[in-house]
């Protein structure tokens, strides 16, 4: 145990997801011997990431306006809708290039072990969305581990008899790997998934 | 580490949970047969190209070794035996009885690394009968938490008094009492089920499938609303994924076995 502020800074970023007491510690110390300058800087991040980023009021991606730069593009296409969990999903997503539509961010997945139900997610905004009627196609790029694919399920129930088309992401095998040395669940979806060439 | 020799050992489990921790590690609450409820890391498994990471998804059935550290085991190995999660995925009400399933079980082994094997066959067998989808899976749940009570040491008398002992087909419940009681018994505020939630219930904790099938909506509701509050009762907290079962559902599964076609393969024909 230290005394007074570099004590409470240890305990601060011991809270972090993924810091352990022992990198708390090498981080308090590093900021402790750091340029005062840098540590302003990230000081004032701190600060401004509270004070700015807001949710958008449309799709729920973290923006600073009251819609993100994504639903202000007069360019993106209206009539198709990828489902994510998270913000970072999105970024994901815009680093392919591939999706020119429009996003809708749950905050996360059903997953009842950790008391998140639907009601939790922001599904009932996305039902409202789907109910202006012009959206054609809903992707459903929710993980591709069990809650993500429950929660794409759950979802494909609740918006199929609206008549819209419902897809789902392939998954496959990850480029550069090995066919053996993939995981059999993997090789059977990449199987289910197969396409002519 | 120096000096430090790991112990390996390797054990058949059940994947209860499964939570992110670090960049792309999780940490993996597992219900093993011979070492009780094991919590382990399993690095890496969050990176697509990870071999362990599927075979660690919630609810399956798995052949592991794990590596003991001094503070937190970590997952070596890792082989499916009958990875039941991915017949849930499709299937949301059977989604949320499998979670509930799963939490139970962790929550009836309050001490890690405390064997209990009858509690392990159980849990297996719950989540072995959902994903077969020959029964319908809120009466799965309700059978698993009725005997998973009963390995615990509070099992609901149902086919004699709770407090004198009386034998016989009672009339009024009391989850405070422990379960049926007599009329002489009976406290105030005891609920009044219908007689055949009882049968239902002692059914499905002797495991009467005849008796359990045939039985009609009205009283499988009430039957897990019973089981609930006496779950409930004996539970410091509350169980979060009870109040998300999706009991919509009461009918068999219209699939057979593993062959069911995958949700995102329907989307596409
Ligand atoms: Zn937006
Ligand atoms: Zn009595």
């Amino acid at each position: 145990m230290y005394e007074g502020a570099i004590q409470d800074l240890i305990d601060e970023l011991g809270r972090l997801p993924g810091v352990g007491p022992k990198s708390a510690q090498r981080i308090a110390f590093y900021l402790l011997s750091a340029d005062a300058a840098d540590v302003k800087r990230l000081s004032t991040a701190l600060d401004r990431v509270k004070e700015l980023v807001r949710f958008c009021t449309t799709c729920f991606n973290v923006t600073e306006s009251e819609q993100c730069r994504i639903c202000r593009d007069p360019r993106r296409s209206d009539d198709v809708l990828c489902v994510v969990e998270e913000s970072k999903d999105v970024v994901a997503i815009e680093k392919t290039g591939e999706f020119r539509g429009r996003y809708h961010v749950l905050g996360g997945a059903i997953n009842p072990l950790e008391g998140i139900g639907p009601d939790n997610l922001r599904i009932r905004e996305l039902m409202a969305r789907l109910g202006t009627g012009t959206v054609r196609e809903l992707i459903l790029a929710t993980d591709p581990t069990t809650e993500g694919e429950a929660t794409a399920t759950y979802l494909a129930l609740l918006v199929k008899p609206m008549g819209i088309t419902v897809t789902r992401l392939a998954s496959g095998l990850p480029v550069g790997g090995d066919l053996e040395y993939a995981d059999e669940i993997t090789l059977g979806r990449a199987f289910e998934g197969r396409r002519r060439v | 580490m120096s000096g430090y020799r790991r112990q390996l050992y390797r054990d058949d489990a059940v994947v209860l949970r499964v939570q992110k921790i670090g960049e792309s590690d999780r940490v993996i609450t597992l219900l093993t047969r011979r070492h009780g409820r094991v919590r382990a890391v399993a690095k890496g498994v969050r990176r697509t190209t990870s071999r362990f990471g599927a075979r660690l998804e919630p609810f399956g059935h798995v052949d592991v070794q794990v590596a003991q550290g001094r503070t937190l085991h970590t997952v070596a190995q890792v082989e499916g035996i009958d990875l039941y999660g991915k017949r849930f995925i499709d299937d949301y009400p059977r989604y949320t009885a499998a979670s509930a399933i799963a939490e139970t079980a962790e929550r009836l082994t309050p001490i890690e690394e405390e064997p209990s094997l009858r509690l392990f066959l159980l849990t297996l067998g719950a989540l072995r009968a959902l994903a077969g989808g020959e029964r319908a899976g809120p009466l799965v749940l309700d059978a698993y938490l009725l005997r998973a009570m009963g390995v615990a040491g509070w099992a609901p008398a149902l086919t004699e008094c709770a407090v004198c002992g009386t034998p016989g087909r009672h009339r009024s419940f009391s989850v405070p009492a422990g379960g049926a009681v007599c009329p002489d018994c009976r406290p105030p505020g005891a609920a009044r089920p219908a007689p055949v939630t009882l049968d239902l219930m002692a059914a499905l904790a002797s495991g009467d499938w005849s008796i359990a099938d045939a039985a009609e909506p009205a009283a499988r509701r009430e039957c897990s609303g019973l089981v609930a509050a006496h779950l409930q009762w004996h539970l410091e907290r509350g169980l979060r994924s009870l109040p998300l079962v999706d009991r919509g559902a009461t009918a068999p599964a219209a699939r057979g076995g593993g062959s069911a076609t995958p949700a995102h393969e329907q989307e596409r024909a």
